[in-house]
């Protein structure tokens, strides 16, 4: 292989590793930990805190308008939302697009019947540590993270059915 | 030379596999678009214009197809037919079709193209794998292609074929959350007949028929960057791209290529993005103007001299309307461009100067995605 | 020689990125995905322009769009 070709394989090489080494591993929350409070406005103005929905159980769903597989989920969680949102039930989609206007646009798209927090400034996201996109949460009556969900494949939404009926009876 | 790179795409395949991604779904297929196209290109006496389509279209959340249709309508009095021919009229269709998969972080995808001209044609089959790493922020992809040619000379008897194997290999790398990198290497490999059966070349100011290889092996090394520029209420306003690329071959081409582009909303429906592109290319070893003796390969094809270019484009994207007529998007687009040809070693012979020549190329197109 | 050393380093870099966590969350991807910083915004486009270049230039190959066909001699 000629010495140019090699040369900029090694370049391009040592580049990428200096890049890596910048990196810090935050991550979601393990199964079993608290889940860290948070208060971010909704888009119906309200302003809503986690820790006043304890004795509810909450699925908290980070999304952006530019995700595809959060686009294809969110609009999914709207049967979750309405059969058991009686049984002390909540739902709450953080939103971090930087444009406000970006997500209330996807908003009027997908026609959704839960709440909404944005989370432009990415406080919620950072502290939530949220390492894909989309990434979901479901939080028990005492504010314990219980199952975390990374992605959107086929047929996640029935798991959440399926967590948020068992965390319901307990 | 093959056999090595041979064994780096081998190595770097096992360095792939080896790698075990988590689940994160963070590669995509490309989006379910329509492009339809009108383009034109008038310079040095050649006038080139047709048709363009291009549909994409998902199936199911893992597979996506599209399809492509291309016309040239030539008009052809360029400097070598007018020199030692006639004008002639002829029309190009070319046909492609391919499929993309999509499993978790990587991309499969295979593609055919066909190319039909009275007295040429050209099959192609390509292969390209895509694959994510460190979380979505590294895309590695590797690209092959193998293509057949049917040459032959109008009103004649002639007929001979060449080859052609495309080996590519690419690294994409998010840097920061407004600027990407790359870096492209791209080999060819051909056989076979491999210039024009209408071209000659000049030995002592009299006309012999060129004779090129019959092999020419080809590598080009190409480095590209992204940077995000301007942003207003968290939205990305402007951004700028600059691309090199430097080509070598065995017939001791010598080429570079150096591209600027800035692309800016000016509004909520205007995006607008002038460029600039130069190329340089020193002359094959066996081209000459005048050959003052007989060689054994002879060339005066003025794409293996040594000349440059400069082009000056801009291209002006409409948005039409979101959401309407089962269309997500739609965009009408204008792009046009102006380039000048200086040769240094190519003589026009109707006037005993250096050649040189100006292109204007003005493209419109609707696009639709869904 | 120098080839294994190459196949030696790009072997370290798959392997030691796997290790370190993305220093671009997730989250804040949203402009990556904004076609102002698509590599290849209008592929028939990039592919039309690609294909005026390569029919009058010696030079071919890494590039964004593939140019395809033969042109006018």
């Amino acid at each position: 292989m000629s010495a140019r070709v090699s040369l900029l394989i090694r370049l391009l090489a040592a580049t990428m590793l200096a890049l890596a080494g910048a990196g810090n591993a935050a991550a979601l929350p393990a199964a079993g930990a608290v889940a860290p409070d948070f208060a971010a406005k909704s888009d119906s103005g309200r302003n809503v805190r986690l820790s006043e929905l304890r004795g509810q159980v909450v699925l908290v769903n980070f999304w952006a308008s530019w995700c595809s597989p959060c686009r294809q989920e969110l609009p999914l969680l709207n049967k979750i939302y309405a059969r058991y949102r009686a049984a002390g039930f909540m739902l709450l989609a953080v939103n971090v697009d930087d444009n406000r206007k970006d997500a209330e646009a996807m908003l009027k798209r997908l026609d959704l019947r839960f709440p909404t927090l944005f989370d432009g400034s990415k406080n919620v996201s950072k502290l939530y540590g949220v390492d894909t996109m989309p990434a979901t949460l479901v939080i028990d009556r005492d504010g314990r993270v219980r199952y975390v969900h990374r992605g959107y494949y086929d047929g996640y939404e029935r798991k959440y059915e399926q967590q948020v009926r068992e965390l319901l009876k307990e | 030379m093959r056999m090595q790179l041979r064994t780096l795409v081998r190595a770097l395949w096992l360095a792939l596999a080896g790698l075990f991604a988590a689940p994160t779904r963070g590669a995509l297929l490309p989006e379910d678009r329509v492009d339809l196209m009108y383009h034109y290109y008038n310079g040095g006496g050649t006038r080139v214009d047709g048709p363009a389509l291009l549909v994409r279209k998902g199936i199911g959340e893992r597979v996506s197809a599209y399809a492509s249709y291309f016309v040239d309508n030539v008009s052809c009095a360029s400097i070598d037919v007018v020199t030692t021919a006639s004008p002639f009229k002829e029309k190009r269709q070319e046909y492609g079709g391919g499929v993309d998969y999509l499993y978790r972080n990587s991309t499969v995808g295979l593609s055919v193209q066909r190319s039909n001209e009275p007295d040429y044609v050209s099959s192609t089959v390509g292969a390209t794998v895509a694959h994510e790493v460190f979380d979505g922020l590294t895309t590695i992809s590797l690209g092959y292609n193998q293509s057949r040619a049917e040459v032959g000379k109008a009103h004649t008897d002639f007929s001979d074929h060449a080859n052609r194997y495309q080996y590519k290999l690419g690294v994409s790398q998010v840097v920061t959350k407004s600027l990407l990198m790359n870096l492209n290497y791209e080999t060819i490999l051909e056989d076979g007949y491999l210039q024009s059966p209408y071209r000659s070349a000049r030995l002592l100011g009299l006309s012999v028929p060129e004779v090129y290889p019959r092999t020419r092996d080809s590598h080009a090394v190409a480095f590209g960057m992204i940077q995000g520029l301007g942003s207003s209420d968290g939205q990305l306003r402007s951004s700028g791209y600059l691309r090199y690329r430097y080509f070598w071959d065995t017939w001791s081409i010598r080429a570079q290529t150096v591209e600027l582009g800035y692309g800016t909303r000016l509004d909520e429906r205007w995006l607008v993005e002038p460029r600039l592109r130069h190329y340089k290319q020193s002359a094959a070893s066996f081209y000459a103007d005048d050959f003052t003796t007989q060689m054994v390969f002879m060339a005066r094809d003025r794409e293996l001299s040594d000349f440059s270019n400069n082009a000056l484009g801009v291209k002006a994207s409409y948005l039409l309307f979101n959401n309407r007529f089962r269309l997500s998007r739609a965009a009408l687009n204008f792009d046009y461009e102006f380039i000048r040809y200086h040769y240094n070693n190519f003589t026009d012979v109707r006037t005993g100067q250096l050649y040189e020549y100006k292109a204007n190329v003005f493209q419109v197109f609707l696009s639709g995605w869904f | 020689m120098k080839q294994r050393g190459t196949l030696v380093v790009v072997a370290a870099i798959c392997l030691g990125g796997c290790a370190t966590g993305p220093w671009v969350k997730p989250y804040e991807r949203g402009w990556l995905a904004d076609p102002l910083m698509s590599v290849s915004r209008d592929p028939l486009s990039d592919k039309y322009l690609q294909h005026v270049h390569d029919v009058r230039e010696g030079a071919r190959g890494a590039t964004v769009a593939e140019g395809g066909g033969c042109g006018c001699n």
